[in-house]
């Protein structure tokens, strides 16, 4: 079967690939494309791991077949630092120790990061519920609430939304 | 497997009529791609509708409701004022979907066609009298939404058929639903049992229309029409409130699993009514 070519924005450049039909995003962006910081945990949709952001919105990469990239725009844990320097949920976490075997830490970022562009003030049970569906096996949760809630209160945090 | 991404209504059955059963439609793929992985469907070809523009929107019938595209996404139905307006348990239901990250893909008419008898916005569309828009070889044919579902991953939808839209009645004044599951984890979780009401009272609160439906307590999502008409021209007290409660236990045929016992499933559902029952009042009042 012949491959399909699929153009896509990732990370703020035009990236081209070529996949299968039944290929996912995910292995896409870590088999064919390098991107390793999009994580595989289950496969299935229930971790969050593999969550980007893609025309908007955060979707689990796992989840999406890699046909479906053709024209739209995918921001990856490696896009979230820019040229000034890590985005401010990238340094909550390292400052609150939000992280501890890490596997789960770039599909958080991600969705935080779209959690404070969409709400810059969320409450701690917001701040529950948007990130229920990111499974963390090591750090229990709270540090990781923490690091949003003080990435929320860094004035920096809308250099990159 | 092959994918196809047609841009028009006309394309997509154009597809439907090339390769019959072989191709299963794609919207948001929470549960298509779940499924395709573990070897549990393998289709010839998936026909992805997302880029169909008309699928993809919300808007009024001539009737004065709502449409809902099949492509419209959980998180779209929950940013669209409109519907939480007018529908805010069907708004709760459709939330109540995965997590955010399933939210921002899964639809509702996807929910419904995967027939799963615990799917959330379900019961929430039948107690809506929802109607289903299906485009086959022979035109457009509606169905009531409660004939979709025929059984855990059957529906009554043939080879060759696409789901287009789903339509909502228009709204009478001082009307309102609900929908209430219960899960042992409040978010990301699948519910053990629910309960959609939809009812509209007089001035007087007196209720002159209900709808009671059910979900995961039987191989489908049940309209319950006994449990319906137990409210009507009631004032919802508690008398009325006990037979439409007797009516949903006895709507209940449940299953034993992981989640919960039939004895348990029987004994929450009409819990969960009465409580929905409540909610949807206080909304149509207020
Ligand atoms: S790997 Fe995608 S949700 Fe777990
Ligand atoms: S830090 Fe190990 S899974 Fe979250």
């Amino acid at each position: 079967m012949p491959k399909i070519h699929v153009t896509t924005t990732v990370n703020g450049g035009e990236t081209e690939f070529l996949c299968e039909a039944h290929h996912t995003l995910l292995s896409v962006l870590r088999d064919t494309l390098g991107l390793t910081g999009t994580k595989e945990g289950c496969g299935s949709g229930d971790c969050g791991a593999c969550s980007v952001n893609m025309n908007g919105r955060v979707v689990c990469a796992c989840l999406v077949l890699a046909p479906e990239a053709e024209g739209a725009t995918i921001e990856t844990v490696e896009g979230l630092a820019g040229e000034a320097g890590m985005h401010p949920v990238q340094r909550a976490f390292i400052e609150t120790a939000a992280l501890q075997c890490g596997f789960c830490t770039p599909g958080f970022m991600v969705a935080a990061k779209d959690l404070l562009a969409r709400n810059p003030d969320p409450s701690e049970t917001e701040i529950r519920y948007w990130l229920a569906g990111n499974l963390c096996r090591c750090t229990g949760y709270d540090k990781i609430v923490r690091a949003v809630q003080k990435a929320a209160r860094e004035p920096g945090r809308h250099a990159r939304t | 497997m092959q994918y196809f991404r047609p841009t028009t209504l006309e394309d997509a059955v154009a597809h439907l009529r090339a390769h019959g059963p072989g191709v299963t439609i794609l919207a948001g793929g929470t549960d298509l791609v779940v499924q395709i992985r573990a070897g549990l469907r393998a289709p010839e070809a998936v026909m992805d509708i997302k880029r169909i523009a008309p699928l993809s929107e919300i808007t009024r019938t001539e009737e004065g409701g709502w449409r809902i595209g099949a492509a419209v996404s959980g998180a779209e139905i929950s940013a669209h004022a409109g519907l939480c307006a007018d529908w805010p348990g069907l708004v709760e239901g459709v939330g109540l979907i995965g997590s955010m990250q399933v939210q921002s893909r899964a639809t509702p008419v996807g929910n419904l066609c995967n027939a799963s008898p615990a799917a959330d916005s379900v019961p929430a569309m039948i107690a809506a009298g929802a109607t289903v828009y299906v485009l086959g070889p022979n035109g457009m044919r509606k169905i009531p939404v409660e004939e979709v579902a025929q059984g855990p991953g059957k529906t009554s939808l043939r080879a060759g058929e696409l789901v287009t839209s789903v339509t909502l009645p228009r709204r009478a004044a001082r009307s309102a639903d609900a929908y209430l599951r219960f899960t042992p984890r409040a978010e990301m979780d699948i519910a053990v049992a629910g309960a959609a009401v939809n009812l509209t009272l007089d001035d007087s609160g007196r209720c002159t229309f209900a709808r009671v439906a059910l979900g995961a307590v039987a191989p489908k999502a049940l309209l319950v029409p006994e449990a319906g008409a137990a409210l009507v021209g009631t004032m919802l007290e508690s008398d009325a409130l006990r037979r439409m409660a007797a009516a949903v236990t006895a709507a209940c045929a449940p299953i034993d699993d992981k989640r919960g016992t039939a004895t348990y499933r029987t004994a929450i559902a009409p819990v969960l009514a009465r409580r929905a029952v409540a909610l949807a009042q206080t909304r149509a009042a207020a």
